[in-house]
């Protein structure tokens, strides 16, 4: 019996360390959430990385507006809203007695603020342009805000649910790059960088009782295999955005996870730079889509894990027409359109973007065009000369290259600077009544229009519409599984 | 000794001056602008205008390089374009990550190295010997983050004995040292194979000289001749090997950092060429080279206190 005494102590402290951590665990439901890529600021109004919006975004941080998983906006900061007859004159009536994190009343001089804010002459906001059509702020009265837009747009109340568009106070505006303070679900706790984000819920939050989340915390793992790793030893309960289809059966296989695929609004194009011969050749355009067999690109790249597009607009959307059948893979085809083109046999550079989906399908679009008898030179670059070559100066043939904003068909539209060097008068014009258009069936029809408009013009080969995975483990409730928008809200998460 | 010093400084401040317009010209000539990446593909004209003033990228590129070096002497490195917080506490931020990281991996290199080392010229075509040399060849071959991932595989997916990454910081001890342990791993192994090899050859070389039979024959052990007189006399090409590991085991934790996803200087020096913050990769350029620097001055200075001879060189 002797040899047993001295191991009592110990028995004791192990058991008083597992009742700690089970006890722990019934009170705080936490959430350790993996994410790929590792923010520079914790500030959604001044910096255009996405995983700051992933995460603070109608989380730390509200707007006037919200969106949900299908892309439908409700109110947020503003319960409710009326429009006058000429869709010019908004007036917001906002919610009462919410606090900011720091303990700071909001009311509309915050609305007021961070809109002149964004819209100043010297603002660094990454989406100056949704604050473009408007006139002015005007505060009525604590409660009320009346906006008032130089031109009707569509896609205002929409827009106003984005991160660059966040409510934030004129007292903590400056600091919220480190130490962000909103009004949102939860507030900023701490923040290791290249490590880890803490969030912790805000008890005083006008819903604070539907939050089931006591804690979040993101951590940011770049590498898939690091990633696979830490979701497969259990240090994680989600992955968003899992970046490697080709790890996905392992996880599909495997009964302590769930892996989801939905969609998001990332449009994968293979850009032609229209500006420049031959690509300013509708007949070259056309080749190149007859020669790209997306079923096979869709395969070999994505695992077979991505919707096919035949334009650009996202397949979930309420105006979406499947044109994926205007130019089937038809090497022939491709062959008789280059010849007459004059360009068969001739040589084009690709330039490849450091993203898995561009450099997997940059080598299978290689193939494809080498099947139609064109030389394709993959160059892969690295993403700071892709912004200043491609995207800046249209030094390029083609490149591959997803976009991931909604309503982002304004893109052709953009005239002949913007990285297209497509500038076409017609779709200017219907670019302006989509976008000024502010009822609902006639935009879809005219969007429609568009989409056909676009694919008929070949202006780019349309490839596929980007999948978001997700690995999560069982028992996790609540996380969307598209993302309509960069945000991610997680009041509604449970974890069981 | 006075004039070895001074001849050693300037020598580092001309290579660290070097290194500064190296980089500078570098940074500057690459494509890429600090604003775009930043702000994004839906920035507008007149944002990045605004940015590019703020982060003070209008002026010419000789005069930053000059005000860059000026309030560096001062010992302030400037505030990081992405982060926007001053370069010199985030990089004291994640030191410790990255020094951690160096000394244990460097303490593992010779941990196994030179014992393996000695083993094997001792056991000159024995088994141990032919043992030693087939691991270290096998460790030279191996990728260092080949390696990782099948260690993270092994014990921390199956086998569930360590984190599979993750810094969790040093306020608690127990949870850091498990988290360096695979890396350390990773980093150390491949680095003590090419380490043993050159200390078993120069020991192999000593030992057919005339002193060590001389101290066998006065009676001494092998063990001991092997370790008081053929290892303090093999020591100088293995201080010389040591020093070139030092730097090699420094720029090694960024491919361990990157998949281990620990939270150092390799992460931070990847994400700032990326994001062409400028201020940032110059700080630890900077950095980086003057520890490589520094490593080869220690090893001059230890040539010096083993083999007293080569004074007179310097």
């Amino acid at each position: 019996m002797r040899h047993f005494v001295p191991s009592l102590p110990l028995a004791a402290l192990v058991m008083a360390l597992g009742t700690g951590i089970l006890a722990d665990d019934a009170a705080a439901a936490s959430l350790v959430m993996g994410i790929q890529q590792e923010p520079t600021s914790l500030d959604p109004t001044s910096d255009a990385t996405a995983s700051i919006d992933g995460m603070l975004t109608q989380n730390v941080f509200e707007s006037l507006t919200t969106v949900n998983e299908k892309g439908e906006v409700l109110p947020q900061l503003a319960e409710s809203w009326t429009v006058s007859d000429d869709g010019l004159t908004y007036v917001f009536k906002l919610v009462q007695g919410t606090k900011y994190h720091d303990g700071t009343d909001f009311n509309a001089d915050d609305v007021k603020f961070s809109f002149d804010r964004a819209m100043a002459e010297g603002s660094t906001n990454p989406t100056k342009s949704i604050f473009a059509p408007i006139a002015s702020v005007t505060v009525i009265d604590p409660n009320t805000v009346e906006i008032k837009l130089k031109k009707k747009d569509a896609f205002f109340l929409f827009n106003m649910a984005q991160g660059d568009a966040s409510i934030v106070a004129s007292e903590s505006a400056d600091a919220n790059a480190t130490t962000p303070v909103g009004t949102g679900p939860f507030k900023y706790a701490a923040w290791t960088r290249g490590d880890r984000l803490t969030l912790e819920k805000n008890a005083d939050y006008r819903g604070a009782g539907t939050v089931a989340l006591d804690k979040i915390e993101f951590r940011f793992i770049p590498d898939a295999a690091a990633a696979s790793a830490a979701l497969l030893a259990e240090e994680l309960d989600v992955y968003a955005g899992f970046p490697a289809p080709e790890m996905l059966p392992q996880f599909q296989a495997d009964p302590r996870f769930d892996v989801t695929i939905g969609s998001t609004e990332a449009e994968v194009i293979l850009a032609m730079n229209n500006s420049k011969p031959p690509f300013n050749d509708l007949r070259v355009r056309q080749g190149i889509s007859y020669a790209i067999d997306r079923e096979e690109l869709i395969d070999g790249a994505m695992y077979g894990q991505a919707v096919p597009i035949g334009s650009f607009y996202p397949p979930h959307g309420p105006a979406y027409v499947d044109l994926t059948g205007m130019y089937p893979h038809d090497v022939a085809k491709a062959k008789a359109l280059f010849k007459d083109a004059g360009v068969e046999g001739s040589t084009m550079t690709l330039r490849v973007p450091p993203f898995s989906y561009a450099t997997r399908s940059a080598e299978i679009i290689q193939a494809q065009l080498a099947e139609a008898g064109i030389t394709v030179k993959v160059e892969n670059v690295e993403w700071g000369f892709w912004l200043d070559e491609i995207y800046k100066k249209l030094n390029y043939d083609m490149t591959i290259i997803s976009h991931p904003g909604p309503n982002d068909m304004g893109n052709f539209a953009r005239g002949p600077k913007y990285f297209y060097g497509y500038d076409d008068a017609a779709y200017n014009d219907l670019w302006k009544q989509i976008s000024e258009e502010t009822d609902a069936d006639t935009r879809i029809a005219l969007l429609k229009k568009g989409q056909t408009y676009l694919a008929e013009n070949a202006v780019h080969g349309f490839l596929f519409q980007l999948p978001q995975v997700n690995i999560q483990k069982k028992g996790i409730t609540g996380l969307w599984v598209s993302q309509p928008v960069l945000f991610r809200p997680l009041a509604g998460v449970k974890v069981e | 000794m006075g004039l070895f010093l001074l001849r050693r400084t300037i020598g580092f401040v001309l290579t660290l001056l070097v290194v500064s317009v190296v980089v500078f010209a570098v940074m500057n000539i690459l494509p890429g602008d600090p604003a775009l990446t930043i702000l994004g593909l839906d920035a507008s004209e007149d944002a990045l205008a605004a940015l590019r003033e703020q982060l003070g990228l209008n002026q010419p590129v000789v005069t930053r390089y000059v005000l860059w070096v000026w309030h560096a002497i001062q010992g302030d490195f400037g505030v990081s374009h992405s982060f926007k917080v001053p370069v010199a506490g985030l990089i004291a931020e994640r030191l410790p990550m990255t020094i951690s990281l160096a000394i244990s991996g460097m303490a593992m290199t010779l941990l196994i190295a030179l014992p393996a080392g000695i083993l094997a010229a001792s056991r000159h075509r024995k088994a141990a010997d032919w043992g030693v040399m087939f691991l270290s060849q096998l460790g030279i071959a191996v990728p260092a983050f080949w390696l990782s991932i099948l260690l993270v595989l092994l014990f921390a997916v199956k086998l569930r004995w360590l984190p599979p990454g993750h810094f969790p910081g040093w306020s608690d001890p127990v949870a850091a040292i498990r988290a360096l342990i695979l890396p350390t791993v990773a980093l150390g192994l491949v680095q003590s194979a090419v380490l043993a090899r050159v200390t078993r050859s120069s020991a192999l070389e000593l030992m057919r000289l005339d002193f060590v039979r001389t101290a066998r024959a006065t009676g001494l052990s092998r063990a001991r001749v092997l370790w008081h007189h053929v290892l303090p006399n093999a020591l100088v090409p293995i201080v010389t090997i040591v020093g070139m590991q030092f730097a090699a085991v420094v720029t090694g934790t960024i491919v361990i950092e990157n998949v281990f996803s620990l939270p150092g200087l390799g992460r931070l020096v990847f994400q700032s060429i990326a994001n062409r913050d400028l201020p940032t990769v110059q700080a630890l350029v900077m950095m980086f080279a003057g520890i490589v620097v520094t490593a080869n001055f220690i090893v001059d200075l230890l040539y010096v206190a083993i083999d007293p001879r080569l004074k007179a060189r310097t």
